[in-house]
């Protein structure tokens, strides 16, 4: 065993580009959830975003038609849980199950002809100076594009959350579906546009997996990522910076173990393996005491009654 | 324009005919998914559903749809319990594997006695395995409130590596010039769950009709199914009445777990026969779907179990004659459940259509 071999700068730089994934994820469950709808169908909109994502990135020849891709074949995922659960008003559990389930196949089905393929790569950033920094440059400066946009989409939602108008109506219909209705506003419309924005998120989680942390294509390869977003949802308490904080934790937790494996610990690979999963729900459960700030509604069906 | 209009109560009618809509639906939708690959739709249709029972070769497959049944039976029986009572156990798969390893264990802990106590050892090996796995969700839900969901979900992962581990190392044949996986319980005649291997019976088959004839007992005629069907239909009710969540809790997840540990248990002692790193095959995930298909309901469950098997086994057939990607079937199982999940719309509400009044 070796543990001097473990560079720490490289492994915050590539702790970073870990947590990217679940990062995008996390953000648009979170605001699925807001808005007071729960999809569980995370990991199925991821791994379709990931293969439709490197499909057209490899067929285009560019990474930025390829993200462009996973983030509309996540949304149009998830237009099949918006049908289930705001048209047909079924089970939200059992809806997001189907998603998954049945995103899982399609991936598979879609990605045939894409194993074994090396994906166009993106340039990463390079800026004088900074870039060469050292310690700095590597953590921050040299980075691909996309993971500061994650970064950029939680500002975002962040502000729009807080400060905005539409902020506020989306929490609105989260906190209390019929309070919203009566006010006069259009409930269905707003989840809907929520949970296309979530698949969204999601679609670009999945890209990022497949185009910039592997990149290549192989089956099934989110690998649970999905599903551990919908619990650093819990995690980040419902709110947008900790989602930031938590998708680092885990992403470090996920380098450590893969540095921890190549410097041959005593420990075996599989048990290292497991431990984003078991730390996932340990995490859980010191979590769990404090339901108060998930939204009211969440998860309960809406029907308007005229 | 048209309306919904909630039922005061889920229509009967439709609630059995749902199933057999969605089913039709996704035979045509599929088919136009099968199209679109460049296969026959009509052929590609007709392969899965009606070659497997009465083709050429029906009496090799007849048998082969019950072994695959026998699993998704098992575990769907034990999972509708929960999801009648709003528990989600989304780890079947886990307890699966878990049953599997610890059902193994025990058989391969005899090796190489023969005795007539070995297998009934493992059954109960495997019971206990899923049922401690599943313990592991139901005692943080009861203790600390935590999500069952993500607990046992996360746990299928845990269990999937853990599987991996035992097939390397503890439970690697000794014998087997370093390759990867357990010896060969079909070849431990102690150990194995075959009944009869040329019929193609194992004893997972008879556990299944057992099961689903209990939980048609427990669901019909005794207190705690009575109080499971309520829990889901009115937990306001339920509490009022004195029903305690904790138990239900724990008995649900922990009775889903049991079964889903058999399930793993006989198909590695039987159809699969060892140990292997990817031992596993989804039907923790996919008796999610008969679940549901059988409407949760434990004579539902088992034609719905029959069906699924049926389109394993197609799908194995027009993968073979029509090059049909593996892939496909599993898009199809999918879009049952979902078609399943929006017929549903129909037993819940009714669809009225109304002339727009004036304000």
């Amino acid at each position: 065993m070796d543990l001097s071999q473990i560079n720490p700068v490289l492994l915050i730089a590539s702790l970073m580009v870990a947590a990217t994934p679940l990062l995008l994820a996390t953000i648009g469950e979170l605001v699925v959830e807001r808005a007071g709808v729960l999809n569980l169908g995370v990991e199925g909109m991821m791994i379709v975003g990931a293969i439709s994502g490197f499909a057209v990135a490899v067929e285009t020849d560019s990474a930025w038609l390829g993200f462009l891709a996973a983030a509309v074949g996540g949304a149009v995922l998830s237009l099949l849980f918006v049908l289930l659960t705001q048209v047909a008003l079924a089970n939200q559990v059992a809806s997001g199950l189907a998603l998954t389930l049945f995103g899982l196949g399609l991936s598979s089905l879609m990605g045939q002809s894409y194993v074994g393929i090396k994906p166009p790569a993106m340039a990463r950033l390079d800026i004088p100076v900074l870039s060469d920094l050292p310690v700095i440059g590597p953590i921050l400066f040299r980075h691909d594009p996309l993971l500061y946009i994650a970064i950029l989409i939680i500002a975002g939602v962040w502000a729009v959350l807080t400060f905005t108008r539409a902020g506020l109506i989306l929490r609105a219909v989260g906190e209390n579906h019929d309070a919203a209705h009566a006010l006069g506003y259009k409930v269905v419309r707003i989840r809907i546009m929520a949970i296309l924005f979530g698949g969204a998120c999601a679609g670009l989680g999945g890209a990022y997996i497949s185009l910039i942390r592997v990149p290549q294509w192989t089956e099934g390869m989110t690998a649970g990522v999905g599903w551990i977003a919908l619990a650093l949802v819990v995690f980040a308490s419902w709110k947008p910076w900790r989602v930031l904080l938590g998708a680092y934790l885990f992403g470090g937790i996920t380098v450590l173990q893969l540095n921890l494996q190549a410097a041959g610990v005593a420990i075996p690979v599989e048990y290292l393996a497991m431990s984003p999963y078991v730390v996932t729900i340990v995490v859980l459960v010191i979590l769990s005491a404090d339901k108060s700030r998930a939204p009211a509604s969440l998860g309960r069906p809406f029907h308007a009654t005229s | 324009m048209i309306v919904l209009e909630k039922r005061p109560q889920p229509s009967r009618g439709w609630s059995m005919s749902t199933p057999v809509l969605a089913v039709l639906a996704t035979m045509v939708a599929g088919g136009l998914l099968f199209g679109l690959l460049g296969k026959n739709p009509f052929l590609a249709i007709e392969t899965i559903f009606w070659e497997p029972l009465f083709g050429e070769f029906a009496s090799y497959y007849r048998p082969q749809l019950l072994v695959k049944a026998a699993p998704l039976v098992l575990i769907a029986i034990g999972l509708s319990l929960g999801f009648k009572a709003g528990i989600w156990n989304i780890g079947a798969e886990g307890q699966y594997i878990i049953g599997a390893i610890c059902g193994a264990g025990v058989g391969l802990a005899f090796y190489p006695l023969e005795a007539w106590y070995i297998f009934p050892l493992m059954v109960i090996g495997g019971a206990l395995g899923g049922w401690a796995w599943a313990m592991i969700p139901a005692l943080l839900k009861v203790r600390f409130g935590t999500n069952e969901i993500l607990v046992s979900l996360m746990l299928v992962y845990v269990a999937e590596k853990l599987l991996a581990s035992m097939a390397l190392g503890l439970l690697k044949n000794p014998q087997g010039f370093g390759f990867p996986g357990s010896r060969n319980l079909n070849d431990y005649a102690s150990a194995t769950s075959w009944i009869s291997q040329d019929v193609g019976l194992h004893w997972g088959m008879a556990a299944a009709l057992i099961a689903v004839i209990f939980a048609y007992i427990l669901l019909n005629r005794h207190m705690l199914g009575f109080q499971i069907r309520l829990t889901g239909e009115a937990p306001r009710a339920a509490r009022f009445a004195g029903v305690n969540p904790s138990r239900l809790i724990l008995f649900c997840l922990g009775a889903s777990g049991m079964l889903a540990g058999l399930a793993g248990l006989f198909e590695v002692a039987g159809p699969s026969g060892q140990i292997t790193i990817d031992f596993n095959a989804n039907y923790g995930f996919t008796a999610i779907i008969v679940a549901f298909l059988g409407r949760l309901h434990p004579i539902g469950i088992l034609l719905a179990g029959l069906l699924m098997a049926l389109t394993y086994i197609g799908g194995d057939i027009a993968q073979g004659n029509l090059g049909l990607p593996a892939a496909a079937v599993q898009v199809f199982q999918g879009m049952l459940l979902f078609f399943l999940l929006a017929f549903d719309l129909l037993t819940n509400y009714r669809i009225r259509l109304k002339t727009r009044e004036v304000a």
